[in-house]
């Protein structure tokens, strides 16, 4: 119990990465929402990337985390991007809206 | 023993209780606060796993710039957020069963394996002790070398995203009286001012 180990550490990626899933679910509606359990999930499996770099004792993990987290940034800059020009187009934010264009 | 004991459980509940509140707060500028405060738990996390210079780059990007962007977008748009929590409930089943059993697969998985013996021996590039080199250093070390195209392309990608995003929200909207410096410029005193002979008495 008082012994951190790796395991330790992947439970605690292993509830973020769920939690990240389940707001997903359940914020339908808000992509604003979405996008940030999108965050989460990145996070998690950074903690996992870094958590195994540490036990096994290889640096690799650690600059593997740092591509993850150079996408997820890109990933937010567009993603949020996006959200701009559609509340500009529709007025509203909504997923379901989405499928308004198709033919 | 025990202070890295008790600062990992600070860390990782205060992460965890942020993260549910980030999904479940029905403000989602309290969202983005609790991500905030989510990000930093797991810097600290990273900290004790000894990855400081990605405890301090997790900071600074994710604190730094994505949330503020998020802080940004959530304040820029007038949304009715009280409508958009409308039937949250509907999917509270499905999403409480995908996500439990996601999470028990997991558990599951963490359980049941093993690191092999020989598993050290493989590192592909393996950490230095901290006493003669740096986390910082060690990370420059290879990252400038072993993996340069990859920085190389990571930077482009976020080249990429820049130009991209700025592309999208850009936009000239019609009825917009706008300085145009050029034509400002390019004026002549013949163009604007025109001098008459004015005869005495008899007006223009």
């Amino acid at each position: 119990m008082l012994e951190i180990g790796l395991s330790h550490y992947l439970s605690v990626a292993a509830i973020l990465f769920t939690l990240g899933l389940f707001g997903i679910f359940l914020n339908r509606k808000n992509v604003i929402i979405i996008l940030m359990s999108i965050e989460l999930m990145l996070l998690a499996v950074n903690i996992n990337l870094v958590a195994f770099s540490t036990h096994l004792n290889d640096l690799v993990g650690q600059i593997f985390a740092m591509f993850v987290l150079t996408v997820a940034a890109a990933e937010a800059a567009i993603g949020l991007a996006i959200l701009v020009v559609y509340y500009r187009n529709r007025g509203s934010i909504e997923v379901e809206d989405v499928n308004v264009m198709r033919g | 023993m025990i202070v890295q004991a008790l600062a990992f459980y600070m860390f990782s509940l205060v992460a965890i209780a942020a993260g549910v509140l980030v999904i479940a707060s029905r403000n989602p500028v309290h969202s983005v606060l609790f991500l905030i405060l989510s990000f930093f738990n797991a810097a600290g996390l990273f900290v004790l796993m000894g990855a400081e210079f990605l405890a301090m780059v997790l900071v600074i990007v994710y604190v730094g710039a994505v949330a503020v962007l998020f802080l940004f977008v959530v304040m820029m748009l007038d949304i009715n957020y009280v409508e958009l929590r409308r039937g949250v409930l509907q999917y509270l089943p499905i999403g409480a069963f995908v996500g439990l059993l996601l999470l028990a697969e997991l558990l599951v998985v963490l359980s049941g394996w093993v690191v092999l013996p020989q598993a050290a021996s493989l590192a592909a590039a393996p950490i230095p002790p901290l006493d003669q080199v740096t986390n910082t250093e060690a990370i420059g070390r290879i990252l400038y070398t072993d993996y340069f195209y990859l920085f190389q392309t990571a930077g482009l990608i976020l080249l990429v995203a820049m130009i991209g995003a700025i592309v999208l929200t850009l936009r000239k909207r019609p009825g917009v009286r706008r300085q145009k410096i050029a034509d400002q410029l390019d004026r002549k005193a013949s163009d604007a001012i025109e001098i008459v002979k004015v005869t005495t008495g008899s007006g223009i």
